[in-house]
């Protein structure tokens, strides 16, 4: 079957998609946007976490189907998606294409992570990504807990949180200075 | 297979009628691991995600009838005063993600022993509406688990809606796991006190080939409560009370050693959950009484 829907701000037709395919599985094998991990594929580790017409979910288990006429938003478009929020665009240090690969912009969040050493190996921070910055987005100064049942979907291997705590901690100090 | 997006309430009934053998998928949570994992591969998927109607509540005088889709993320944050203990329940299930997109009408389909909304609808008292081209009917919800992952659901049948009792006094939710966030539960305990009724019920999860009420249980302590003027001094409930409640709530199980836990720990385990309930709730329902006696 095929199936419309907008990533990243941009209108994306995928074609010949097998009818029990996921939504993840037409993001990474059939649009080029292996930003959305795949690691278990159960709703369990949260890697795969995009947000659909604004809600934060497992990519693995939509069916492509069921993104049809929808918008998603995935790591690739972070930066512009939170840019657009804050009203004056994102930090510029490359491109402007959401595409894999062509965009060396970060959104406030993304800065963060870097600044705080929240990435290890790396296979989680998309999700988690995407799953602070709604939060971010909803709630401006998130307490501990906060910060902590909103990630609470999201498994990583290697940091032990803590710097992923600080990480946030550290984007929604700046969003509040206004940095 | 054949991916079908009926567009109304009216439209799913048919295609469900035309293809019995068609798989429904709300928030997909439990169907897409299943196909994810090749563990079914149905010939027809059924998307419910454009059924607006399935994605709305509607909060009468005395029942809350709540669209079959609708996530557990509203019910958490949105049903908190009138349906407390599915609110609870809610706020257990898995993760923010899974919250964002499961509902209490997937967690019905899959009819699984451990769902969490389960022992939350038992407790506050609450009807399915089933509905086919045939016609609708609401069964009672102690009636709707018929075994292991099986419901009473006709082949034609979806659910529409679910009706559950408003919140007449305090509720509890309790959910035994290893950790906080993202477990399948080892036991859970849903209990419910209904002061306009002078009732108490219960609703035990993964303890039990399905969930159940502890009917007994719920006797004794009614009967207990009445005989001893509870409900009108809001005395405390005696520590024998409470006991022998948790003891009767441990009979009412039925369960097996799993990988989560063995069969004795479940019941144990039901057993403290209905005493810390009932405790919970009972000092809540005092606390108010005192409340509305000081304000009087
Ligand atoms: C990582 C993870 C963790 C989980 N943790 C929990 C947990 O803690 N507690 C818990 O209770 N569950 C848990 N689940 C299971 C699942 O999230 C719940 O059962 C949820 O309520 C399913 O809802 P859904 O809308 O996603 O259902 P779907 O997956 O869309 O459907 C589930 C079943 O219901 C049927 N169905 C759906 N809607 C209808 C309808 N309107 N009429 C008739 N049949 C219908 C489907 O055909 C299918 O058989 C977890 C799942 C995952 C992936
Ligand atoms: S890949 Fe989707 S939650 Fe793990
Ligand atoms: S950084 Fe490796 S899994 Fe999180």
């Amino acid at each position: 079957m095929r199936v419309h829907f907008t990533v990243n701000g941009r209108p994306q037709e995928a074609d010949d998609v097998w009818e029990g395919e996921s939504l993840l599985y037409v993001l990474r094998e059939r649009l080029g946007l292996p930003g959305s991990k795949n690691a278990c594929e159960q709703g369990e580790c949260g890697s795969c976490t995009v947000r659909l017409d604004g809600v934060p979910v497992c990519a693995c288990l939509v069916a492509a189907g069921q993104a049809e006429g929808r918008e998603v938003v995935t790591v690739e478009g972070l930066a512009e998606y939170a840019g657009q929020r804050s009203g004056d665009g994102p930090p510029r240090a490359g491109g402007t294409h959401s595409q894999a690969g062509e965009d060396t912009r970060l959104a406030p969040v993304q800065q963060a992570f870097v600044d705080a050493g929240a990435v290890q190996c790396g296979f989680c921070t998309p999700g988690l990504l995407v799953a602070a910055d709604e939060l971010l987005e909803r709630n401006p100064m998130p307490a501990d807990a906060d910060i902590r049942e909103a990630l609470s979907g999201n498994l990583c291997r290697c940091t032990g949180y803590e710097k992923i705590m600080d990480a946030v901690r550290l984007a929604a100090a700046r969003q509040s200075e206004g940095t | 297979m054949d991916f079908l997006r009926p567009a109304s309430w009216e439209e799913a009934l048919a295609a469900k009628a035309e293809h019995p053998t068609a798989v429904p998928i709300a928030g997909g949570t439990d169907v897409m691991v299943e196909i994810n994992f090749d563990h079914r591969r149905p010939e027809y998927l059924l998307d419910l995600n454009r059924v607006g109607d399935l994605y709305e509540w509607e909060v009468g005088e005395d029942r809350v009838r709540l669209g079959a889709s609708v996530p557990y993320t509203r019910i958490m944050e949105d049903l908190r005063a009138e349906l407390p203990a599915l609110a609870l329940a809610s706020h257990t299930v898995a993760s923010p993600q899974i919250r964002n997109r499961g509902s209490v009408g997937g967690n019905l389909g899959t009819a699984s022993p451990a769902g969490d909304a389960h022992p939350a609808l038992l407790a506050a008292g609450a009807e399915v509406e089933a509905e086919s081209v045939r016609g609708s009917r609401r069964i009672p919800v102690d009636d709707f688990y018929t075994g292991v992952k099986r419901n009473a659901l006709a082949p034609d049948e979806l659910i529409r809606a679910v009706h559950v009792r408003r919140a007449d006094g305090p509720q509890q939710y309790a959910k035994v796991g290893t950790r906080n966030a993202m477990v399948i539960a080892v036991c859970a305990f849903g209990l419910a006190l209904h002061p306009a009724t002078r009732t108490v019920r219960t609703g035990i999860g993964s303890a039990a080939p399905t969930p159940v009420r502890a009917t007994v249980a719920e006797d004794f302590l009614n009967a207990a409560l009445e005989e001893g003027g509870f409900w009108d001094d809001g005395q405390a409930v005696t520590p024998s009370v409470a006991r022998r409640f948790a003891e009767l709530c441990a009979a009412a199980c039925d369960p097996i050693d799993d990988v989560r836990g063995t069969a004795g720990y479940r019941r144990h385990a039901v057993g403290v959950l209905a005493r810390r309930t009932l405790n919970w709730a009972w000092e809540e329902y005092r606390g108010a009484r005192r409340g509305t006696e000081g304000a009087a």
